[in-house]
């Protein structure tokens, strides 16, 4: 299975058409593919609170929106999601890179890591850990849950599941 | 002029569009000069006006003003290459530009001081930007809506704000009404 075009694939069906990212290496191979679908508007942002911002314009526009980001960015929009996307209900699927988990080499990925969940239960922020390859089959009931609930929605998506950053 | 005297005079050019509108005074002051359905209150989140417009003019074809200060867009200078490098002809940027924090109690920002945003706004990439003087921001902003072409304005002025209440309408009927606006 090709879970970068999966989870395009999946985007697509669920009418999302407007997506800001800011970049990780797991997600280099969705954000290519994100490019090559037409039909999505793909706006990279420069930072993740920005990004959100942008969606939050583009669905008031009657564009469906979803943000690609890095797990290190809960530190940078927890204000954004408590006073823009959760004060006015705004759906938004969040695909994170949940960087600092198993198979991460990078030690300094890990301070993050520990807080990730904590943090986005804090803010009850409905949480799916994508960590084997299989667990994409529930990104399409995941998009329905976000659309139907006017909430933000974090999919934490490990090395494990990407099929392991670590292995150098 | 201050800013509340430029938003009243600009109030009937802005009755006619999708404005997005800075967190704090400058929301307050809009919404007890001119409240309109096409008003789309911030209520928290400072810096964000830019982008909220942004992602609002790429997704749909009406004209969007965002309205935001120089404190606020010191938050998110990000902004301006995002919005050099993704060009909407149907959005203005107007930064009212009074050199302090004004809802925090008029504390100076660097904008007031060595740094010039119009020229921020140059160097990132943006390609149409208008510095002027605040009583001429009215017809400044007519000509950049009816130019078709995305605009930064900033509109330099005094610093002070207008007492007008907090505005306690529910964000989501300001979300919901604003909405309604966009798709009518």
């Amino acid at each position: 299975m090709n879970i970068d075009k999966k989870i395009t694939d999946d985007l697509v069906a669920n009418d999302i058409s407007f997506i800001t990212t800011v970049p990780c290496k797991q997600l280099a191979g969705v954000i290519d593919e994100i490019d090559a679908h037409p039909e999505i508007h793909h706006v990279p942002a420069n930072k993740e609170d920005e990004g959100m911002g942008l969606c939050a314009g583009a669905l008031m526009g009657g564009k469906r929106p979803a943000i690609i980001m890095q797990n290190t960015a809960i530190g940078v929009t927890i204000n954004t999601l408590a006073t823009l996307i959760q004060y006015y209900r705004m759906p938004l699927p969040m695909l994170i890179s949940y960087r600092g988990e198993l198979r991460e080499p990078v030690a300094c990925q890990v301070e993050m890591a520990v807080h990730t969940k904590a943090l986005l239960a804090q803010m009850n922020i409905p949480t799916y850990h994508f960590h084997k390859q299989s667990d994409v089959e529930e990104l399409d009931m995941i998009l329905k849950y976000t659309f139907m609930c006017n909430k933000p929605v974090a999919i934490l998506t490990d090395a494990n599941f990407w099929g392991g950053y670590g292995d150098q | 002029m201050i800013r509340s005297e430029i938003l009243k005079d600009i109030a009937p050019i802005l009755r006619d569009q999708l404005v997005i509108c800075n967190i704090g005074i400058p929301s307050q002051e809009l919404h007890a000069i001119d409240d309109q359905p096409t008003n789309f209150y911030m209520l928290g989140t400072m810096g964000l006006a830019s982008s909220i417009g942004l992602g609002l003019a790429l997704a749909q074809p009406k004209p969007v003003i965002a309205i935001d200060g120089d404190g606020s867009v010191l938050t998110n200078l990000g902004t301006f290459p995002t919005i050099a490098n993704n060009v909407a002809d149907n959005f203005i940027l107007l930064l009212i530009d009074n050199g302090s924090y004004g809802s925090t109690g008029d504390q100076p920002t660097y904008a007031g001081k060595k740094t010039r945003l119009e020229e921020v706004a140059k160097a990132c990439g943006c390609e149409n930007v208008i510095t002027c003087e605040g009583k001429d921001a009215g017809s400044t902003l007519q000509s950049a809506i009816a130019s078709n072409q995305m605009t930064v304005i900033v509109v330099k002025c005094e610093s002070g704000n207008a007492k007008f209440p907090v505005i306690t309408m529910d964000p989501v009927i300001i979300r919901d009404r604003f909405m309604k606006a966009v798709s009518a």
